[in-house]
């Protein structure tokens, strides 16, 4: 039970072969709904997340928009069967908090003024978790949300560090985040500006800047991924456009 | 009606910070007059009235044996709620609580839970089958603005008076709860550029990013909660738990170290 019982590390790399400051392997695909405005899927490790924009469109209930910009919802959902054991299937506290510190993520970097009464929802499914899948959730949001066309000032990208016997770790797998010391999700613009914030556990400060500066950097590794998959996306579309062109 | 006024108080606002100035007079980094009174609800375990400027915030301390969770049949619960009843402020609305007072009790929670505050493992009555569950009731009275810091203070100042009521149940003499750390938790918000301790009322209406963070008696972090739809920079939130730490150590000193 005490985080001492486990060895979090061998030969000076993790459990799962990677070392302090690496990822775990992250895919990601752009466009993988069909009835959804903008959708991306990812995996980051053992998490597989959906997610789902649909918007800018009618506020219901109607009291709810706002007249100089539209307002931007945020769903993050568990699936019954993504965790070990069966989660009661609904929000619950957790949750709420989560959909509001990610929506809080995004909201910095949407340019909400140019869709007034209006609603960007952003929905996210958790269809495997493992550790971080709110970072997963508020990665696939964010290029969701470019895969929708929403006018934004740049991408977000969210990556976590923690702490394991005594070491500050980047990306930490389940094993790492139930046993471990401490857990510091973050999420960023790739200019630095930072979005998303919390932690616990137990960090002395330079423990903190140390992790900070982790999970920072795991974040713009994780920023030329997503912007990877929505240029590969949108490239191969280029083609019937000139095909158009070539009609004239 | 109510949004005129307050770009109207913004601007105010804004104009004196730009002076280098707080509505109040305050300094940026100061905090409000803070008082708490202690053991003010006999018919709870442990209470106590936080007030910090005009906000005002009530907490209550209840025990009761129970069911330990699977994942740690040998130590006792917490379980943190709290009530943004209508009487506090017009912004509230009764029924369940919405995504703010979730978190609000989520974050005061962190704090108890992460400092390790309680000693969980001293509550085990039998191990596995029954332990001592703690619930700690956050009940906002007046929000006059950083509620969260005075929840958090309230959180801790009622476990600190808390007496296990072991007789009522028929387990042996009361006692007092094992308090082993007093976690202190300090928000700031940032408004053009600049950084402010403690956010009265308008103050926070104005701000988008607000930043708490609990510190531990040794100094360390043990949580941190970023809220709002603004963004921080890494030196900014380096400058942020730098003085919160200092701050959580003057108010931990001032009122609570026993």
């Amino acid at each position: 039970m005490d985080e001492t019982d486990i060895s979090f590390f061998k030969d000076g790399f993790r459990l799962d072969g990677r070392r302090a400051d690496q990822l775990r392997p992250v895919k990601i695909e752009v466009g993988v709904l069909a009835r959804a405005d903008g959708s991306c899927y990812i995996e980051m490790g053992g998490n597989k997340v959906i997610a789902a924009v649909y918007g800018p469109r009618e506020v219901h209930p109607r009291h709810l928009q706002e007249v100089t910009r539209a307002i931007v919802r945020y769903r993050y959902n568990m699936a019954s069967f993504s965790v070990e054991e069966r989660k009661r299937p609904g929000p619950d506290r957790r949750s709420y908090e989560l959909s509001k510190v990610s929506r809080e993520a995004l909201e910095p970097v949407i340019l909400t003024t140019y869709f007034p009464r209006s609603v960007i929802d952003v929905f996210v499914e958790v269809l495997q978790a493992d550790a971080g899948t709110r970072t997963a959730g508020i990665n696939a949001a964010a290029v969701a949300l470019a895969d929708a066309g929403i006018p934004m000032k740049s991408m977000i990208s969210s990556c976590a560090a923690g702490k394991v016997a005594d070491t500050i770790v980047l990306d930490p797998m389940k094993e790492e985040d139930n046993f471990g010391q401490a857990d510091l999700p973050i999420a960023m613009t790739p200019g630095g500006e930072i979005t998303l914030m919390q932690m616990d556990g137990g960090l002395t400060r330079e423990e903190f800047h140390q992790a900070v500066e982790m999970a920072m950097k795991g974040a713009r590794d994780i920023y030329e991924i997503q912007r990877n998959a929505l240029v590969d996306k949108y490239s191969q579309l280029e083609a019937p456009a000139e095909e158009v062109k070539a009609c004239e | 009606m109510s949004s005129v006024i307050s770009e109207i108080r913004k601007d105010f606002l804004y104009n004196l910070i730009l002076k280098g100035e707080r509505a109040d007079g305050r300094g940026f980094d100061q905090y409000r007059e803070i008082s708490i009174e202690r053991d003010v609800i006999k018919k709870a375990e442990g209470s106590a009235l936080v007030k910090l400027g005009s906000s005002q915030v009530l907490v209550g301390v209840k025990m009761q044996p129970g069911e330990p969770f699977s994942d740690s049949p040998n130590r006792g619960v917490i379980i943190t709620n709290a009530e943004l009843v209508p009487l506090a402020s017009p912004d509230f609305e009764p029924g369940p609580p919405n995504e703010v007072g979730i978190e609000l009790a989520r974050v005061v929670d962190r704090g108890v839970r992460e400092s390790k505050a309680v000693d969980l493992e001293a509550l085990c009555i039998v191990p596995g089958k029954q332990v001592w569950i703690i619930f700690i009731d956050v009940h906002i009275l007046d929000d006059c603005g950083n509620i969260l810091d005075a929840a958090s203070l309230g959180a801790i100042a009622a476990l600190l008076t808390t007496k296990v009521p072991a007789s009522k149940f028929g387990l042996g003499e009361d006692y007092t709860l094992p308090v082993k750390d007093i976690p202190i938790a300090t928000t700031a918000i940032e408004f053009g550029d600049v950084l402010m301790f403690d956010p009265g009322m308008d103050e926070e209406s104005i701000a988008n990013t607000k930043l708490t963070v609990i510190s531990t008696a040794e100094g360390k972090i043990c949580g941190m909660q970023k809220s709002g739809t603004g963004t921080l920079k890494q030196e900014q939130i380096y400058r942020i738990v730098d003085i919160a730490c200092e701050k959580a150590r003057e108010i931990r000193e001032k009122f609570l170290e026993v």
